[in-house]
């Protein structure tokens, strides 16, 4: 019910333009510190972990290669959808069940504003378009990650290893894992939501909303994760 | 003091002479779970022009009937008329027409608290009038303000202020839609008695201004006699007693009188 409504009202005017970007502020532009520090070690580790396997059957050479396909393929969409559910949707979880609580929500609802549209429809939105652009950072981050991690041990030229990369990706290695995250987004905005705005009476519930936001969130995403690899596998 | 007082006795004269029902409320139920029964039956009718108090014991389901009214509890059972329009058969559009006409005081304030003082009032301006400029927007807000006595709190956070003031900004909120009904929703719990007695002197002055028509939930008898026309106690959800303060003061029923003591 709570995902139809959204379907119904992201179509109808007023459009809430000023408040869909402010939360893509919020969500997008103040999330990307912690997801930088992530993508970076992300990339780090994954290249230090990678690479003693990998010169025992000589082929050293594949590191850059198998560290971007990693990254952009799995680790980075899952690993940052990850951060932005344990961020984004408990933030909102708390923010609408806090406004639940306090009565601010039945306040617009009074006043003749419709919460549904100001508050859900804008943070779906933003979540929706602002995830897959973290992750795609959180992919440069981890390979400039990768890079550092390759010359801790050797001495590989910046050019190089970028060129490494391009010649063993593939335009179709982007596109489902650039999709699935539109629907990472687009479930941590909605669970985040559901569960604030539908948090009973009390204080404590507030906390139960963003902590089962982020549960139910998380546990979303691998599930969404699953179903997308397996889709995968069928068409590319 | 005396000029309010005369003030009350002129409103009061007023209303016997000419009796416009404008809220009318008819065998209304609501029970919450499975047998949690808050309202059994409720009939009131509020007149134009008119304050009406409604009093009870906490859990008596004073806030439900209000919160019927505009619609953010559906009853189970009854009909609700608000400008001769029963509200509970309304579609969503016809029902915030009428809302907007409806002013809701509610008990903590309800303050958008991502938002300062002007953006909360300014907010509400601009959802219901796209087309005013930012100096109309501006002008509107200040005379909000104005109304409640707190120009100077304009740029504060909702957090900067203390619980009155949150109540008169709330107030002011609700004052900038120009509503010709206001729900008050125990509009001085929590508040010391000056402060209590600062925002029942608001409420009667606003009727005065105004013309509104209004509705208060409280347990604070001060405010009760200053500002109401008409008292309703309700009783196991269902009205149990009517009539003015003094009337009431002196009812045969001792647990109507418990509330005047």
């Amino acid at each position: 019910m709570f995902a139809k409504q959204f379907f119904k009202e992201v179509f109808v005017p007023p459009y809430e333009t000023k408040e869909f970007l402010k939360q893509c502020y919020v969500i997008g532009y103040k999330s990307l510190p912690l997801v930088a520090i992530t993508g970076f070690i992300m990339g780090l580790v994954l290249t230090l972990q990678s690479r003693p396997t990998l010169v025992k059957f000589g082929a050293e050479s594949w590191l850059p290669g198998m560290v971007a396909l990693s990254l952009i393929r799995e680790i980075a969409p899952v690993i940052t959808a990850l951060i932005c559910a344990g961020k984004i949707s408990s933030g909102i979880g708390a923010e609408l069940g806090s406004m639940k609580v306090t009565e601010q929500i039945d306040a617009m609802e009074v006043s003749a504003i419709n919460p549904y549209n100001y508050l859900v429809v804008t943070r779906i939105l933003a979540c929706t378009l602002m995830v897959p652009i973290l992750v795609f950072f959180a992919d440069a981050i981890g390979i400039i990650g990768g890079y550092v991690g390759i010359n801790i041990h050797g001495d590989v030229n910046f050019y190089r290893y970028l060129t490494q990369i391009l010649q063993s990706l593939e335009f179709l290695d982007l596109i489902p894992a650039t999709v699935k995250t539109f629907f990472f987004g687009f479930f941590i905005g909605m669970i985040g939501c559901y569960k604030g705005f539908n948090a009973s009476n009390g204080t404590e519930s507030v906390g139960k909303a963003a902590n089962s936001a982020v549960v139910t969130a998380s546990l979303t995403i691998f599930i969404i994760d699953m179903v997308a690899v397996q889709i995968t596998d069928l068409f590319f | 003091m005396i000029k309010e007082k005369d003030n009350i006795e002129k409103d009061k004269v007023s209303k016997t002479k000419k009796q416009e029902p404008i809220i009318v409320i008819k065998d209304l139920h609501k029970t919450f779970g499975k047998d949690n029964k808050v309202l059994q039956g409720v009939n009131l009718t509020v007149n134009k022009g008119e304050d009406l108090v409604i009093l009870g014991r906490s859990g008596s389901g004073k806030s439900v009937t209000i919160k019927c009214i505009v619609g953010l509890i559906e009853p189970d059972k009854g009909e609700i008329k608000v400008f001769d329009e029963n509200v509970l058969n309304l579609t969503k559009p016809e029902l915030n027409e009428i809302r907007v006409r409806i002013g809701f005081l509610f008990q903590s304030g309800a303050l958008y608290d991502s938002m300062s003082v002007r953006e909360n009032l300014a907010f509400t301006l601009k959802k219901h009038n796209r087309d005013l400029t930012p100096e109309e927007v501006e002008s509107e807000v200040m005379e909000a303000l104005d109304n409640v006595g707190l120009s100077d709190a304009i740029e504060k956070m909702p957090s900067e202020l203390s619980g009155g003031m949150q109540k008169r900004i709330g107030l002011a909120r609700t004052l900038i839609l120009k509503p010709e009904i206001i729900l008050y929703d125990e509009p001085t719990t929590g508040l010391d008695t000056i402060t209590s007695r600062e925002i029942s002197e608001l409420i009667l002055d606003i009727k005065h201004k105004r013309k509104t028509t209004s509705i208060i939930i409280t347990h604070d008898m001060a405010c009760a006699k200053l500002t109401a026309d008409r008292i309703m106690v309700l009783k196991d959800g269902v009205i149990h007693a009517e009539g003015t303060y003094e009337e009431l003061e002196k009812d045969e029923d001792e647990w109507v009188r418990s509330f005047f003591q």
